[in-house]
């Protein structure tokens, strides 16, 4: 009896607590939940190990006098916008909005971005380490323009351009689509993981740079051939590996949207590789390494904007189309129209960006997520209407202010490798090192 | 003195080592090359675009041996590093003026081997 009294008298404080407790997160700051925050920090090491990842991609697909002087593009930029976005970089992308284009400054220095939540980005989760995961992003992104540009970019050239672009490119366009208030945002624009912000701006500014630049001298007259394609296989799969941190840890929570977007992955890198190896081997006679590689990579960047509102069977049909689609890309229109993308970054994720958020405009279902909108297929034709303003905004800012970057940095330094050090190799002549000893 | 330079299919280095080793002659030099000749070559494709490969890789061997004994390791050359198809390579011979093995300072035929 007088046990009782006691488990009685401990209880009620409790009990009182319990509920005052539930009062106070219904109308206060949300809460922290570890298992979300371990999830998305675990995520941003994921993202990050997919720039390593890409410059194993590139680094085997470029000659073997330039592997270096690509890999160190991939290497330098994880330096370079890991202190940008730190000092203002995340502010300009996630800070409070300015009349719907970009961030303010008011975060300048992660002021004010702590261990709290923020209810926009991750109502569970610290706001820092929602930052760290959207650092990732904003680094792999600049890292994959390099592939257009490989073999030929002065290496002051190119730090220049890469600030610049991260700053004006990449931050405006992850608040449009990405920042609370952003108009693609409010407009409805769906893109869980970066079809427009990644691999559109990517792909697109990675054409223009191409063009700007130019052909690599010989391109066309001699074999460029890859030095490695193991390396290019290694990098693959680093980036098949991270890319499940990139889509299901947009979810920015540890729940059934982060695991379907984990399968939905899953499915379209395998469809999407299936797709590509058997669309060449019909066209060339032969499957190639090469060609699984650079499919699986199609059908992950297609599926990356798609992968929070679709269900695992309408990812296999977004993998096809991006395997079949990005090699006809690469392998036909590139060659018609004779631009050097020299490792096809415009190819892959500028055409498979395209296609994702399409895409994700015809099968996006409210049954995989009450917080998007149904696409084409289930009812919802508008949607399609809005990914195309997507799209296009997407598109337009990106190639018009990467022309202009490049115009004001040729301005201040030539952008483009001479004839002697485009031969002798950019390793040698940017870098003085060689990536392969000859002897001993 | 004559040097032996063989030009061969690569899989038929060990072939070939065998055979000089049995004439009495166990020490060359081998380096992995490329070249071409009546040999046609191979195409490669590279996400769906093609390059025709006319530089083919071959080993070559190179083999100091006596006057007396160029024939009969020529002779064996060849019969280990033939296979009748076009491709199976070719030998120069060249007049060696001296030889000098570095650890003794000897010279002539006695520095070969």
């Amino acid at each position: 009896m007088k046990k009782r009294l006691i488990w009685a008298g401990c209880l009620l404080p409790l009990l009182w607590l319990a509920s005052s407790g539930m009062a106070w997160a219904a109308d206060a700051a949300p809460k922290i939940d570890s298992g979300d925050t371990a999830f998305v920090l675990i995520g941003a090491a994921l993202v990050l190990l997919m720039t390593p990842g890409l410059a194993f991609f590139y680094g085997g697909m470029v000659r073997r006098k330039n592997v270096l002087s690509t890999i160190m593009h991939s290497f330098i930029i994880m330096c370079l916008v890991s202190v940008q976005w730190v000092v203002f970089g995340y502010s300009l992308a996630f800070g409070p909005d300015k009349l719907h284009l970009i961030g303010s400054l008011s975060w300048l220095g992660l002021s004010g971005v702590g261990f709290a939540p923020n209810p926009n980005y991750g109502p569970t989760i610290p706001q820092l380490a929602f930052m760290a995961f959207q650092l990732m992003f904003a680094i792999i992104t600049a890292a994959l323009i390099s592939g257009s540009f490989a073999e030929r970019f002065r290496f002051p050239a190119f730090l220049i351009f890469t600030l610049l672009w991260t700053t004006i490119v990449y931050d405006p366009l992850a608040h449009w689509v990405w920042g609370y208030g952003g108009w693609l945002n409010r407009l409805g624009v769906l893109d869980f993981a970066g079809g427009t912000v990644v691999h559109i701006s990517s792909g697109v500014s990675g054409l223009v740079t191409a063009l700007v630049l130019g052909k690599r001298r010989g391109h066309g007259k001699e074999p460029m051939l890859p030095h490695n394609i193991p390396f290019v296989v290694l990098g693959a799969g680093l980036l098949w590996f991270g890319w499940f941190g990139f889509n299901a840890g947009s979810a920015l929570a540890a729940n059934g949207l982060a695991a379907n977007a984990f399968v939905v992955t899953n499915t379209a890198a395998a469809a999407a590789a299936l797709a590509w190896v058997f669309t060449e081997w019909i066209h060339n006679g032969k499957p190639t390494m090469l060609g699984a590689a650079s499919g699986c990579v199609a059908g992950l960047v297609a599926i990356t904007p798609a992968s929070g509102f679709v269900n695992p069977v309408c990812s296999i049909i977004i993998g096809l189309v991006a395997g079949i689609i990005c090699y006809l890309a690469v392998s036909i229109m590139k060659a018609r129209l004779g631009y050097d993308d020299a490792l096809d970054t415009f190819g892959v994720h500028g055409i498979g960006g395209t296609w994702g958020a399409l895409a994700t405009g015809l099968f996006a279902t409210t049954a995989i997520n009450a917080s998007g909108r149904n696409g084409l297929f289930f009812g919802n034709p508008g949607q399609l209407g809005v990914q195309l303003i997507g799209i296009v905004a997407s598109w337009v800012f990106a190639a018009a202010v990467t022309f202009i970057i490049l115009k004001v940095v040729g301005l201040i330094t030539p952008l483009r490798a001479s004839e002697e050090e485009e031969l002798a190799g950019l390793d040698l002549t940017m870098h003085s090192e060689r990536a392969y000893d000859f002897i001993s | 003195m004559v040097k032996l330079e063989c030009i061969i299919r690569p899989e038929k280095l060990d072939a070939v080592k065998d055979a000089l080793a049995k004439t009495g002659n166990p020490g060359m030099t081998v380096s992995e090359i490329k070249g071409c000749g009546l040999q046609r070559g191979w195409k490669e494709v590279y996400r769906g675009v093609e390059s025709s490969i006319n530089l083919l890789p071959k080993v070559k061997i190179e083999v100091v041996v006596k006057d007396e004994s160029v024939d009969q390791v020529i002779q064996h050359i060849c019969q280990a590093a033939r296979t009748g198809e076009v491709g199976d390579g070719k030998i120069f011979i060249y007049p060696v003026a001296n030889s000098v093995r570095i650890r003794t300072g000897e010279t002539g035929e006695s520095a070969i081997y």
